[in-house]
């Protein structure tokens, strides 16, 4: 990572010196910077120890939102640290959506890898606690008494000897003077008055009226955009096919229809409004190349993955003790192989973002998980420089992942740039199913040994798949962002690899190679095929499949060894307190091995993004088919920050992970997918949701992540039940039972 | 021209009458909050009342909702007071149900539906009342939870006691010239 490429990551204090230089003193506001790298800050006189907090003198709290809101919640999680600190209630600071910004940068401005909390836990904190210090300073040099004497809390500092108080905003400018303290003292967490209980979210009024804004209602809610219309792409129907003539006469005539033109990605549609565009669009002829993936299906590429994992050893990403010699010295040998699909990230708001290039400048609105990617790839699109862009987030539809990458982005800045206009690109749900940056499938073949002691002595994990990072950096972040290296970008993003293989693309090991069981003779290999299908971070990436592949077969280990499969756990755990920790609760709440009448359970605990969590599903299997009426889910995200919505996100990730488990396939079929709309790539309902539990192990650590790492446990602990009950062992996801 | 009411609004739309309801309430109207998210009725995300009757707005063309009544999620309550929303608003404020919140105006409209023919729906009532309402998010054990609440809102005629300052709220849009 250079310096250059993305400007110099800040601290605190550099951060006020660069505010004072490039605002001379008078700041502009956020919504209207005049250019897109200026400090967000709220105006003159403002108290701002750091980039995501002003205090302005008419007493308004203002906090940058500088995480991007898909539902996960930081909207009302991250704005709770600041405020714990400043000794101010959450509900009353105002979130602006932050602007790309360097201190927003670490090194880049994206969300995701369930990273946001655990990332700004001691920033945000420090940035609330700067303030709280400086308001106090303040007080004491104006009223001449110690600032150990004077109390800053709920809005109001204050000096009970002389009682003297005052607003934090009547002090916000001279409190704006004072030097920024380097280590402000952090409350204790036994005085946390917000941080650790359920602060209602702040966007849940917005998100029951309909009044709050996402990507597709830009123009229409709230402020108006003059000028703005709307177009659709038509797009390739194989992967990689080249548009080689298109006729637009008969779309033109049709009525609203403003223009017909080509594009990067295929053929722009322009009218006054998405219906009249989708109507024309019917009416464009075009003509594609065959393109690299004709004739490819999704048959074929796993014919290729067991082709590949029959003639070749992969690259070793972990190698303990000698499992070759385990496997010549056991009694039992265990053999499965475990499939994958491909999936769709489905979000149901389909991609969308509105631009207007024009005279040198260019606005990006748009429901994103990366700013700063929308800002580089605008600006290689619309020829102009990155500070010439401005990217206003809005919220989002659901991410997953989906939002990371740019495409739709840079497809709306194209359009806008040759449309001469402000342009709002929105896709249609077959759009967003065939033009995804899909779940990889991938093919698993594992092997785990028993030896004549009757103790598991070796375990095997062969997996193909296409590697992640090496698909995505040529298409959007290399080529722009040259000072990425798939190693850091592995890291910012949160893969777990860290010391297992940092600098490569852990993302399809991860949860693989990191087995957590005491087992003397591990071998995990890892071959790389990329068939060309793009692909991209699916909620919980490598370990939402490899948590499936691992702790299923685990539990056939398990049952081959003739243990209990929580009890084979806990003892081959006993040197992972965390672990032991959430299986334990979790098997306690579940009520471990008396699972209501006609009902089996299954259990599988998983470590990803720096948790751990443990669940157990209770099933029941008629007729060939799998209900899931209960999931108990213990956890360990060290200290929970909001329990309300830590509880929602595994709720969440768990309702995700049956989707996958119970319903979703993207195929390939002719290089293009053959799914188009939720008939044929069905989510969960709301009458084949379970009820969920969620438990936590109280612990005092520094929060990790919760946005993703619920979702691996829940397809193999629903496989691991449906054993339980059936006897068959589910090998292929999504889950098809043979009847019985 | 197709005139409708909606929300208690007597409007004069100028778009032709296969236009979608979605659309026209969208793109006609600037009404965001009923939402796009599948244009085949697959989804519930543009669930509206027409006549009081839930319908998928994205699959109902504009000519068989003239003359009729439409509410959409914009009319169901009213004010910036939580007091006077709709009860199943209220529940889903109390219940902190959405996440994304994409698909919860598609929910709401289907629960008040259902509660107006329904007062004590069961939860059998309830999954089918809304099984064709997907949420991605996963919120479905909260909107049930809510759902069950609202009833008990409506039958009691209370309020949900909150404590949301409407002073606060999230910033508008940015971005926008002067």
């Amino acid at each position: 990572m250079s310096s250059s490429a993305q400007g110099p990551v800040l601290d605190r204090r550099s951060f006020l010196k660069t505010s004072a230089v490039a605002g001379g003193g008078l700041v502009l506001g956020v919504h209207l910077t005049g250019c897109a790298s200026s400090p967000p800050i709220a105006g003159e006189g403002s108290l701002s120890p750091d980039a995501w907090l002003q205090i302005t003198p008419d007493d308004r709290v203002i906090f940058q939102l500088d995480k991007t809101e898909m539902g996960q919640g930081v909207i009302t999680s991250l704005p709770t640290l600041v405020g714990e600190e400043l000794e101010l209630d959450p509900s009353r600071i105002h979130i602006h959506l932050a602007p790309v910004h360097s201190r927003f940068q670490d090194p880049i401005q994206v969300t995701g890898g369930s990273t946001s909390i655990a990332s700004r836990w001691i920033p945000v904190r420090e940035t609330g606690a700067a303030a709280r210090e400086m308001l106090r300073s303040a007080a004491a040099e104006q009223w001449s008494v110690p600032g150990s004497e004077i109390e800053v809390r709920d809005g109001i500092v204050s000096h009970g000897g002389s009682g003297r108080s005052a607003r934090y905003g009547e002090l916000a400018e001279a409190a704006s003077r004072q030097p920024v303290p380097s280590n402000p003292p952090l409350k204790a967490a036994a005085d946390f008055r917000w941080i650790g209980h359920s602060v209602p979210r702040t966007d849940r009024v917005s998100k029951s009226t309909g009044t709050a804004v996402f990507g597709m209602d830009v123009g229409l809610n709230g402020a108006a955009l003059p000028g703005l219309v709307t177009a659709v792409v038509i797009r390739s129907p194989r992967f990689g096919a080249v548009l080689e003539s298109f006729d637009g006469h008969a779309a033109r005539e049709q009525p609203g229809v403003i223009g017909v033109f080509q594009i990067s990605s295929g053929v722009a549609v322009l009218a006054e409004g998405y219906w009249p565009a989708r109507k024309a669009a019917e009416q464009v002829t075009t003509r594609w190349s065959e393109g690299p993936l004709a004739g490819v299906d999704s048959d074929a590429i796993e014919a290729e993955q067991r082709r590949l994992l029959d003639e070749n050893s992969g690259r070793s990403v972990r190698n303990d003790g000698n499992f070759a010699q385990a496997a010549e010295a056991a009694r039992t040998v265990i053999e499965a192989e475990y499939v994958v699909p491909h999936l769709a990230h489905a979000t149901m708001e389909p991609m969308n973002c509105t631009a207007w290039v024009r005279n040198g400048e260019c606005d990006v609105w748009v429901p994103t998980q990366g700013p700063d990617i929308v800002q580089a790839v605008a600006a290689e699109t619309a020829k102009l420089s990155r500070k010439q862009v401005r990217v206003h987030s809005t919220l989002m539809g659901g991410g997953f992942g989906r939002r990371g990458i740019p495409d739709y982005a840079a497809e709306a800045v194209e359009v806008s740039r040759l449309a001469g206009r402000p342009v709002k690109v929105v896709w249609s749900r077959e759009d967003d199913m065939r033009h995804d940056f899909y779940r990889p499938a991938t093919c698993n073949r594992l092997r785990a040994t028993i030896d004549t002691e009757g103790e598991v002595s070796g375990w095997e994990h062969r997996l193909v798949g296409p590697s992640i990072i090496s698909n995505l950096v040529p298409d959007f972040l290399g080529a722009l962002l040259p000072g990425w290296v798939p190693g850091r970008l592995t890291n910012v993003l949160g893969r777990a690899g860290g010391a297992v293989i940092r600098g490569r693309d852990s993302s399809s090991v991860e949860g693989a190679a990191d087995l957590p069981y005491a087992i003397a003779n591990v071998r995990v290999e890892s071959l790389v095929h990329d068939p060309g299908v793009p692909i991209g971070f699916w909620r919980a990436v490598g370990h939402s499949q490899n948590a499936f592949v691992v702790e299923s077969f685990v539990d056939e280990v398990a049952h081959a060894a003739g243990e209990d499969p929580l009890a084979f756990r806990e003892q081959r755990l006993a040197d992972h307190p965390r672990h032991l920790a959430t299986l334990r609760l979790a098997a306690e709440k579940a009520d471990w091995g008396s699972p209501a009448p006609g009902r089996s359970q299954g259990v599988a605990v998983h470590e990803s993004f720096g948790s751990v969590v443990t669940e157990i599903a209770e099933v029941s299997v008629t007729n060939g088919r799998i209900r899931v009426h209960r999931v108990v889910c213990a956890l360990d995200c060290g200290l929970v920050v909001n329990p309300d919505i830590v509880r929602a996100q595994m709720e969440g990730g768990i309702i995700f992970g049956l989707t996958a488990a119970l319903k979703s396939r993207v195929t390939l079929e002719n290089g293009g997918i053959k799914q188009s709309n939720f008939h044929d790539y069905e989510l969960l309902r709301m009458d084949e949701s379970p009820a969920i539990e969620v438990y936590f192990v109280e612990r005092d650590a520094p929060p990790s992540g919760v946005g993703e790492p619920g979702t691996p446990p829940i397809a193999p602990a629903v496989a691991n039940a449906v054993f339980a009950a059936t006897g068959q062992r589910l090998r292929r996801m999504p889950f098809i039972l043979e009847h019985t | 021209m197709v005139e409708l009411e909606i929300n208690g609004v007597e409007r004069r739309i100028d778009m032709p009458p296969d236009t979608p309801l979605l659309w026209a309430i969208r793109d006609g109207l600037h009404l965001a909050g009923t939402k796009f998210g599948c244009g085949m009725g697959l989804c519930g995300a543009c669930t509206v009342h027409l006549d009081g009757q839930p319908i998928r707005s994205c699959i109902t063309p504009l000519s068989t909702a003239a003359g009729h009544r439409i509410t959409t999620i914009e009319g169901l309550g009213h004010g910036s007071d939580i007091a006077t929303l709709h009860p199943a608003q209220q529940a889903w404020i109390e219940g902190s149900v959405a996440q994304c919140g994409y698909c919860q105006s598609g929910q709401i409209m289907s629960a008040a539906a259902l509660l107006d023919s329904n007062p004590d729906p069961s939860d059998d009532d309830i999954d089918r009342a809304l099984s064709g309402n997907l949420c991605r998010c996963g919120t479905y054990p909260r909107i049930r939870a809510a759902v069950r609440r609202a009833a008990e809102l409506k039958r009691r005629g209370e309020r949900v006691v909150q404590t949301w300052d409407p002073n606060v709220a999230v910033a508008p849009l940015g971005g926008l010239p002067a």
